[in-house]
């Protein structure tokens, strides 16, 4: 069912009968497929995509290199296990190239999270390093444009 | 001046199209939620803008040969047949044309000696009546109906044909109503037609368009190739409405004709187009398919939200129109349309701009994303509710 996985990643919000009827399926099937992609862990959760400058709230995010020296018996799953429970950590990813682990971070304010950096990752056990990176502007995110919509120009017949 | 007595009395006569009415006034208004243009929503698949992009940075700016770039012509043809299982002669049976209404054109002056019938079903697209006038033939309306799913009958057909019956019109799948010709009906009418000396112009551009079953061309029904030119493009299916790139195939005597006419009116196709066109001619496939996924997914949710408000629709399998009857509210088509659009801000078309027959019905395009279809059919629930005329 990758026709159903690919509209849930487009619009999370379709009702079941929305999609049934797109994809030629009966609501029940619908129903019992979802249920099974959570059940096997295919979808881990539906979340709202927020531009959070337009609600005022104060939100600074960053993205931060590790570099870590990994520990003889879990590699890098170990201090991964700890980075990730932390509630400031909003994304956590082991990757190839100059660095090890990307952490994505979000906090009120840049000093915020500078400290969090300062204070809570570099003295962790086998950090050898970070580099920290605000974001400073999103234009766009999972596919959808934080920009405003262009106006449809189309004038065909 | 008097320009009125200048101008050409047939042209002067022709109704202006009754689509571009609504385009207008929905222009002035704020925030309107239109589902009434005709072209895709895609933009042109990125390695085809790239071919053209890259083109301009060589400056291959100039000319092609009058009838297009042999290299198209070979991939058309190699396109069409693989698709339509019909072979033609890239030297001399394809002609690359300024979009597919120009091949209508062109095919239409070429056959046309005033006072000859040219048979148009109807409700069709809103060029063959006047291009029909323009080259002083006589166009015939063939009625298609709801009940016959809008598919042309081969007996409407027969019972049109006098002696002076020129060139049937066959434009499958349709705008607007999203009909398509199965192949035992495109076989009925090929009965019809065998031992006449009526040749037909089997409009094909939303070919590649059709949901659940494969389009058959009219060509490819036994004997009918040397009767029919095949006329076809690249809007519709590449998403590449505005490149203005189309292509005739037919019989080499035709195809000469067509050619001695494009070459004196037009010289020639935009050569940066046509050479976007091979790359979607020979690599273009998939992204075809994808959009036509989309397309799919969205036309059966439009249908069945609009036979659940109690505007009744058919089941349209081509093209990316929907063309419910509004009959149950009482109301005339562009009343409809006036209304909607006043009260609603939705804007769509009414179904007499495409002939009398389309009177009680409209046209709505989805050629939209489902989040725009959503919101307009959530007005048009609304309107209908606030009317009591909801089911």
């Amino acid at each position: 069912m990758d026709k159903l996985l690919k509209l849930l990643n487009d619009n999370a919000r379709l009702t079941d009968a929305q999609m049934a009827v797109m994809l030629n399926a009966s609501e029940e099937e619908i129903a019992a497929a979802i249920a099974k992609l959570e059940k096997d862990g295919i979808v881990r959760g539906y979340k709202p995509l927020i531009d959070w400058d337009k609600t005022g709230e104060e939100l600074v995010t960053a993205i931060i290199e590790l570099n870590i020296a990994p520990s003889k018996d879990e590699g890098f799953d170990g201090i991964a296990g700890i980075i990730m429970s932390f509630d400031e950590v909003e994304g956590l990813s082991l990757m190839s190239g100059g660095h090890d682990l990307m952490v994505t971070v979000n906090g009120r304010s840049f000093k915020d999270v500078a400290m969090f950096v300062a204070k809570r990752l570099s003295p962790l056990p086998g950090v050898l390093g970070t580099a920290t990176h605000f974001v400073l502007k999103k234009y766009k995110e999972r596919g959808v444009l934080f920009t405003d919509e262009e106006k449809d120009e189309r004038g065909g017949l | 001046m008097n320009y009125e007595k200048l101008m050409n009395g047939t042209l002067a006569d022709l109704k202006p199209s009754g689509i571009r009415k609504f385009f207008d006034i929905a222009a002035e208004m704020e925030d309107v939620i239109s589902l009434s243009v005709g072209e895709p929503d895609f933009s042109t698949p990125w390695h085809i803008r790239q071919e053209g992009i890259h083109t301009l940075e060589k400056g291959r700016t100039w000319y092609s040969p009058n009838a297009g770039f042999l290299a198209l012509r070979e991939a058309i043809s190699g396109y069409v047949s693989r698709h339509s299982g019909v072979t033609y002669d890239p030297k001399s049976e394809v002609l690359v044309t300024v979009g597919g209404s120009e091949a209508i054109d062109l095919c239409l002056r070429a056959l046309i000696t005033p006072g000859d019938e040219v048979l148009i079903p109807e409700p069709a697209f809103v060029c063959y009546d006047p291009l029909t006038r323009m080259a002083g033939g006589v166009p015939v309306p063939l009625v298609t109906k709801a009940e016959d799913a809008f598919r042309l009958r081969a007996d409407v057909v027969a019972a049109a044909i006098t002696p002076k019956t020129k060139l049937l019109v066959l434009p499958y799948p349709n705008n607007p109503t999203g009909a398509i010709m199965p192949r035992e009906e495109l076989e009925a009418l090929a009965e019809v037609l065998r031992g006449t000396d009526i040749m037909v112009l089997s409009d094909e551009i939303y070919g590649e368009l059709t949901y659940g079953r494969e389009h058959v061309s009219f060509a490819a029904i036994e004997g009918m190739q040397e009767r029919t030119i095949l006329v076809s493009g690249f809007s519709k299916a590449f998403a590449m409405t505005g490149w203005r790139l189309g292509y005739a195939c037919g019989p080499a005597p035709m195809m000469k004709m067509l050619i001695k006419l494009h070459q004196f009116a037009l010289m020639c196709a935009p050569t940066t187009a046509q050479y976007a066109a091979i790359e979607a001619m020979n690599n273009g496939d998939e992204d075809v398919e994808k959009m036509r996924g989309e397309y799919d997914m969205r036309r059966r949710y439009i249908v069945d939200e609009l036979n659940k408000m109690g505007l009744t629709c058919f089941e349209p399998e081509g093209a990316f129109y929907v063309f419910p009857s509004i009959q149950s509210t009482g109301m005339t088509s562009e009343e409809f349309c006036e209304r909607l659009l006043k009260e609603k801000h939705v804007a769509v078309v009414p179904g007499n701009a495409f002939g009398d027959s389309g009177e009680g019905f409209i046209r709505i395009s989805y050629c939209y994303s489902i989040k725009h279809i959503t919101e307009a059919i959530r007005r048009m629930r609304e309107f209908l509710e606030e009317n009591g005329l909801c089911k």
